[in-house]
Protein backbone atom coordinates (compact mmCIF):
# COMPACT_ATOMS: atom_id res chain seq x y z
CA UNK A 1 0.00 0.00 0.00
CA UNK A 2 1.63 3.48 -0.99
CA UNK A 3 1.78 6.24 1.48
CA UNK A 4 0.39 9.58 1.16
CA UNK A 5 1.73 12.63 -0.09
CA UNK A 6 0.42 15.79 1.48
CA UNK A 7 0.42 19.29 0.76
CA UNK A 8 0.02 21.68 4.27
CA UNK A 9 -0.13 25.60 3.55
CA UNK A 10 -0.06 27.74 6.27
CA UNK A 11 2.12 30.76 7.18
CA UNK A 12 2.74 29.21 10.70
CA UNK A 13 5.72 26.59 10.94
CA UNK A 14 4.50 26.09 14.20
CA UNK A 15 0.62 25.52 12.50
CA UNK A 16 2.10 23.41 10.11
CA UNK A 17 3.94 21.00 12.76
CA UNK A 18 0.99 21.13 14.40
CA UNK A 19 -1.18 20.26 11.26
CA UNK A 20 0.81 17.37 10.28
CA UNK A 21 1.23 15.79 14.01
CA UNK A 22 -2.25 15.67 14.02
CA UNK A 23 -2.70 13.79 10.88
CA UNK A 24 -0.40 11.51 12.08
CA UNK A 25 -1.92 10.99 15.27
CA UNK A 26 -5.14 10.49 13.44
CA UNK A 27 -3.35 7.00 12.08
CA UNK A 28 -3.19 8.11 8.44
CA UNK A 29 -0.08 6.53 6.74
CA UNK A 30 1.60 9.73 5.55
CA UNK A 31 5.12 8.88 3.48
CA UNK A 32 5.79 12.49 2.30
CA UNK A 33 5.19 15.88 3.33
CA UNK A 34 5.51 19.37 1.38
CA UNK A 35 5.23 22.68 2.98
CA UNK A 36 4.19 25.83 1.72
CA UNK A 37 3.91 28.92 3.31
CA UNK A 38 1.59 30.61 1.16
CA UNK A 39 -0.76 30.35 -1.55
CA UNK A 40 1.68 31.29 -4.30
CA UNK A 41 4.86 28.81 -2.80
CA UNK A 42 1.50 25.81 -2.60
CA UNK A 43 0.61 26.37 -6.20
CA UNK A 44 4.16 25.78 -6.90
CA UNK A 45 3.86 22.47 -5.11
CA UNK A 46 0.90 21.23 -6.86
CA UNK A 47 2.03 21.92 -10.17
CA UNK A 48 4.86 18.97 -8.99
CA UNK A 49 1.48 16.61 -9.12
CA UNK A 50 0.81 13.60 -7.28
CA UNK A 51 -0.57 14.95 -4.32
CA UNK A 52 -3.03 12.95 -2.51
CA UNK A 53 -4.65 16.03 -0.25
CA UNK A 54 -4.25 19.23 0.01
CA UNK A 55 -4.61 21.32 3.56
CA UNK A 56 -4.23 25.18 3.86
CA UNK A 57 -4.94 27.55 5.72
CA UNK A 58 -7.44 31.01 4.71
CA UNK A 59 -5.75 34.17 6.43
CA UNK A 60 -1.82 34.18 4.94
CA UNK A 61 0.54 37.00 3.25
CA UNK A 62 1.42 36.99 -0.33
CA UNK A 63 -2.04 34.35 -1.59
CA UNK A 64 -4.55 33.76 0.93
CA UNK A 65 -5.72 30.35 1.04
CA UNK A 66 -9.51 31.19 -1.00
CA UNK A 67 -7.07 32.63 -3.65
CA UNK A 68 -5.26 29.70 -3.58
CA UNK A 69 -8.18 27.71 -4.09
CA UNK A 70 -10.06 29.13 -6.90
CA UNK A 71 -6.28 29.13 -8.73
CA UNK A 72 -6.41 25.15 -8.45
CA UNK A 73 -8.68 24.72 -11.49
CA UNK A 74 -6.78 25.74 -13.80
CA UNK A 75 -3.81 23.12 -13.14
CA UNK A 76 -4.34 20.11 -14.55
CA UNK A 77 -2.50 18.27 -11.14
CA UNK A 78 -4.67 19.69 -9.07
CA UNK A 79 -7.16 17.83 -10.81
CA UNK A 80 -9.07 15.18 -8.13
CA UNK A 81 -6.77 16.47 -5.57
CA UNK A 82 -9.40 16.93 -2.59
CA UNK A 83 -8.48 20.60 -0.30
CA UNK A 84 -9.59 21.27 3.16
CA UNK A 85 -9.52 24.66 4.48
CA UNK A 86 -8.64 25.71 7.70
CA UNK A 87 -9.53 29.04 9.72
CA UNK A 88 -9.40 30.80 13.00
CA UNK A 89 -12.14 32.76 12.49
CA UNK A 90 -15.90 31.26 13.27
CA UNK A 91 -17.29 33.24 9.58
CA UNK A 92 -19.91 30.75 8.28
CA UNK A 93 -19.42 33.15 5.29
CA UNK A 94 -15.75 32.57 4.51
CA UNK A 95 -16.67 28.42 5.27
CA UNK A 96 -19.17 29.18 2.68
CA UNK A 97 -16.93 31.02 0.40
CA UNK A 98 -14.59 28.13 0.35
CA UNK A 99 -16.96 25.11 0.23
CA UNK A 100 -18.19 26.99 -3.10
CA UNK A 101 -14.84 27.57 -4.62
CA UNK A 102 -14.27 23.97 -4.27
CA UNK A 103 -12.81 22.73 -0.93
CA UNK A 104 -14.04 19.78 0.25
CA UNK A 105 -14.23 20.24 3.90
CA UNK A 106 -12.69 22.72 6.75
CA UNK A 107 -11.24 22.68 9.83
CA UNK A 108 -11.57 25.69 12.33
CA UNK A 109 -8.52 25.92 15.30
CA UNK A 110 -8.16 24.68 17.57
CA UNK A 111 -9.08 21.36 16.17
CA UNK A 112 -8.13 17.91 17.39
CA UNK A 113 -6.62 14.32 15.69
CA UNK A 114 -10.20 13.01 15.84
CA UNK A 115 -11.40 16.16 14.13
CA UNK A 116 -8.98 16.02 11.38
CA UNK A 117 -9.56 12.19 10.89
CA UNK A 118 -13.26 13.35 10.47
CA UNK A 119 -12.95 15.44 8.23
CA UNK A 120 -9.80 14.10 6.12
CA UNK A 121 -10.28 10.05 5.63
CA UNK A 122 -13.56 10.13 4.00
CA UNK A 123 -11.75 12.06 1.51
CA UNK A 124 -8.91 9.58 1.17
CA UNK A 125 -11.25 6.32 -0.06
CA UNK A 126 -9.67 4.39 -2.53
CA UNK A 127 -6.06 5.97 -2.31
CA UNK A 128 -5.43 4.55 0.91
CA UNK B 1 -13.91 39.39 -0.16
CA UNK B 2 -17.40 38.69 -0.06
CA UNK B 3 -17.32 39.56 4.24
CA UNK B 4 -19.89 42.61 4.71
CA UNK B 5 -18.31 44.66 8.37
CA UNK B 6 -21.39 46.09 9.97
CA UNK B 7 -20.71 49.42 10.95
CA UNK B 8 -22.82 49.27 14.41
CA UNK B 9 -20.63 48.60 17.53
CA UNK B 10 -21.14 45.95 19.99
CA UNK B 11 -20.35 47.05 23.23
CA UNK B 12 -18.06 45.19 25.40
CA UNK B 13 -20.10 42.85 27.89
CA UNK B 14 -18.45 41.67 31.07
CA UNK B 15 -20.25 38.68 30.79
CA UNK B 16 -17.31 38.00 28.10
CA UNK B 17 -14.90 37.49 30.44
CA UNK B 18 -16.06 33.58 31.26
CA UNK B 19 -16.40 33.16 27.36
CA UNK B 20 -12.55 34.48 27.09
CA UNK B 21 -11.55 32.46 29.80
CA UNK B 22 -13.50 29.25 28.26
CA UNK B 23 -11.74 29.96 25.07
CA UNK B 24 -8.53 30.14 26.03
CA UNK B 25 -8.78 27.11 27.75
CA UNK B 26 -9.84 25.09 25.30
CA UNK B 27 -7.38 26.69 22.75
CA UNK B 28 -3.91 25.89 25.14
CA UNK B 29 -5.56 22.53 25.96
CA UNK B 30 -5.96 21.14 22.04
CA UNK B 31 -2.76 23.15 20.97
CA UNK B 32 -0.42 22.74 23.65
CA UNK B 33 -1.61 20.30 25.50
CA UNK B 34 -1.79 22.13 28.74
CA UNK B 35 -5.06 22.50 31.04
CA UNK B 36 -4.44 26.83 32.68
CA UNK B 37 -6.41 27.16 35.87
CA UNK B 38 -6.97 30.47 37.52
CA UNK B 39 -3.18 32.10 38.04
CA UNK B 40 -3.10 32.92 42.17
CA UNK B 41 -0.13 35.09 43.00
CA UNK B 42 1.80 33.72 45.88
CA UNK B 43 0.87 34.71 49.36
CA UNK B 44 3.05 37.90 50.71
CA UNK B 45 4.27 37.91 54.72
CA UNK B 46 2.48 40.55 56.17
CA UNK B 47 4.07 44.31 55.52
CA UNK B 48 6.45 42.54 52.89
CA UNK B 49 6.08 43.98 49.67
CA UNK B 50 5.06 41.67 46.90
CA UNK B 51 7.45 40.59 44.94
CA UNK B 52 7.63 42.24 41.30
CA UNK B 53 6.02 40.25 38.54
CA UNK B 54 8.39 38.80 36.53
CA UNK B 55 8.10 40.56 33.00
CA UNK B 56 10.19 40.84 29.68
CA UNK B 57 9.28 38.07 27.61
CA UNK B 58 6.42 38.50 24.73
CA UNK B 59 3.32 40.27 24.03
CA UNK B 60 1.42 38.47 21.13
CA UNK B 61 -1.88 40.60 19.70
CA UNK B 62 -4.53 39.95 17.39
CA UNK B 63 -6.49 43.21 15.74
CA UNK B 64 -10.01 43.11 15.65
CA UNK B 65 -12.28 45.35 13.47
CA UNK B 66 -16.00 45.15 12.13
CA UNK B 67 -18.59 45.69 15.27
CA UNK B 68 -15.88 44.89 17.85
CA UNK B 69 -13.03 46.85 17.21
CA UNK B 70 -9.76 46.11 19.51
CA UNK B 71 -7.27 43.79 20.21
CA UNK B 72 -6.92 40.33 21.84
CA UNK B 73 -3.28 40.17 23.37
CA UNK B 74 -1.34 37.30 25.26
CA UNK B 75 1.94 38.28 27.28
CA UNK B 76 4.21 36.19 29.46
CA UNK B 77 7.61 35.70 29.78
CA UNK B 78 10.15 34.42 27.53
CA UNK B 79 10.53 31.11 29.68
CA UNK B 80 6.85 30.60 29.70
CA UNK B 81 6.65 30.98 25.53
CA UNK B 82 9.59 29.05 25.30
CA UNK B 83 8.12 26.17 27.27
CA UNK B 84 4.68 26.79 25.37
CA UNK B 85 6.20 26.50 22.19
CA UNK B 86 8.22 23.20 22.92
CA UNK B 87 4.77 21.75 23.44
CA UNK B 88 3.32 22.91 20.31
CA UNK B 89 6.52 22.73 17.59
CA UNK B 90 9.06 20.18 19.82
CA UNK B 91 11.96 21.10 21.89
CA UNK B 92 14.66 20.94 19.09
CA UNK B 93 11.89 23.92 17.35
CA UNK B 94 11.75 25.75 20.49
CA UNK B 95 15.14 26.75 20.52
CA UNK B 96 14.64 29.41 17.60
CA UNK B 97 13.04 32.61 18.88
CA UNK B 98 11.28 32.55 15.52
CA UNK B 99 9.33 29.99 16.15
CA UNK B 100 8.71 31.06 19.45
CA UNK B 101 7.19 33.71 18.25
CA UNK B 102 5.00 31.96 15.95
CA UNK B 103 3.49 29.78 18.58
CA UNK B 104 2.73 32.82 20.78
CA UNK B 105 1.15 34.48 17.60
CA UNK B 106 -0.95 31.48 16.67
CA UNK B 107 -1.85 31.04 20.23
CA UNK B 108 -3.63 34.71 20.41
CA UNK B 109 -5.29 34.10 17.03
CA UNK B 110 -6.49 31.26 17.63
CA UNK B 111 -8.04 32.22 21.25
CA UNK B 112 -9.17 35.46 19.77
CA UNK B 113 -10.94 33.43 16.70
CA UNK B 114 -12.35 30.79 19.27
CA UNK B 115 -13.82 33.80 21.45
CA UNK B 116 -15.60 35.44 18.62
CA UNK B 117 -16.77 32.04 17.04
CA UNK B 118 -18.51 31.84 20.82
CA UNK B 119 -20.38 35.09 20.54
CA UNK B 120 -22.85 34.86 17.85
CA UNK B 121 -23.02 38.50 16.89
CA UNK B 122 -19.40 38.85 16.17
CA UNK B 123 -18.40 35.29 14.61
CA UNK B 124 -19.57 37.00 11.37
CA UNK B 125 -19.19 40.41 11.91
CA UNK B 126 -15.79 40.41 13.51
CA UNK B 127 -12.28 40.29 11.38
CA UNK B 128 -8.96 39.26 12.66
CA UNK B 129 -5.73 40.78 11.75
CA UNK B 130 -2.08 38.53 11.01
CA UNK B 131 -0.62 38.47 14.79
CA UNK B 132 1.97 40.85 15.72
CA UNK B 133 4.37 39.69 18.38
CA UNK B 134 6.52 42.08 20.40
CA UNK B 135 9.94 41.05 22.33
CA UNK B 136 10.60 42.93 26.06
CA UNK B 137 8.33 44.64 28.19
CA UNK B 138 9.21 48.37 28.35
CA UNK B 139 6.57 49.07 26.24
CA UNK B 140 3.23 50.95 26.68
CA UNK B 141 0.32 50.79 24.78
CA UNK B 142 -2.05 54.02 24.65
CA UNK B 143 -5.28 53.70 22.45
CA UNK B 144 -6.25 56.28 20.07
CA UNK B 145 -10.31 55.95 21.80
CA UNK B 146 -11.38 55.30 25.27
CA UNK B 147 -11.50 51.80 25.69
CA UNK B 148 -12.66 48.89 27.75
CA UNK B 149 -10.64 45.61 28.67
CA UNK B 150 -11.00 42.21 30.08
CA UNK B 151 -8.17 40.91 31.45
CA UNK B 152 -7.25 37.51 32.73
CA UNK B 153 -4.28 35.72 34.14
CA UNK B 154 -4.42 31.95 33.71
CA UNK B 155 -2.01 29.39 35.42
CA UNK B 156 0.85 27.65 33.22
CA UNK B 157 2.78 25.33 35.56
CA UNK B 158 3.18 27.95 38.38
CA UNK B 159 3.75 30.89 35.62
CA UNK B 160 1.41 33.52 34.97
CA UNK B 161 -0.30 34.00 31.44
CA UNK B 162 -2.43 37.26 31.12
CA UNK B 163 -4.68 37.28 28.01
CA UNK B 164 -6.66 40.53 27.52
CA UNK B 165 -9.27 42.16 25.22
CA UNK B 166 -9.17 45.27 24.82
CA UNK B 167 -12.63 47.31 23.23
CA UNK B 168 -12.53 50.81 21.60
CA UNK B 169 -15.69 51.69 23.53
Amino acid sequence: MRKLKILIVDDSAVMRKIVERALRQAGLDIGEVLEASNGAEALVEVQKGSLDIILSDINMPVMDGLEFLKSLPAIEAAKGVPVIMITTEGSEARVVEALSAGAKGYLRKPFTPEQVKERVSPLLVGVL
Amino acid sequence: MSIAIATKRVPLDPNWKSVLDCAAVEVFEIMAGTRLTPFVPPAVEPGAEPAPERQGGLTAMVGMAGVLCGMTTIRCSSDTAIRLASKMAGDEAAKDPNIVSDAMGELCNMVAGNFKAKITCLADHCMLSVPTVISGDSYVMQAAEPSEVLLLALNFDGSPIHISLITRS
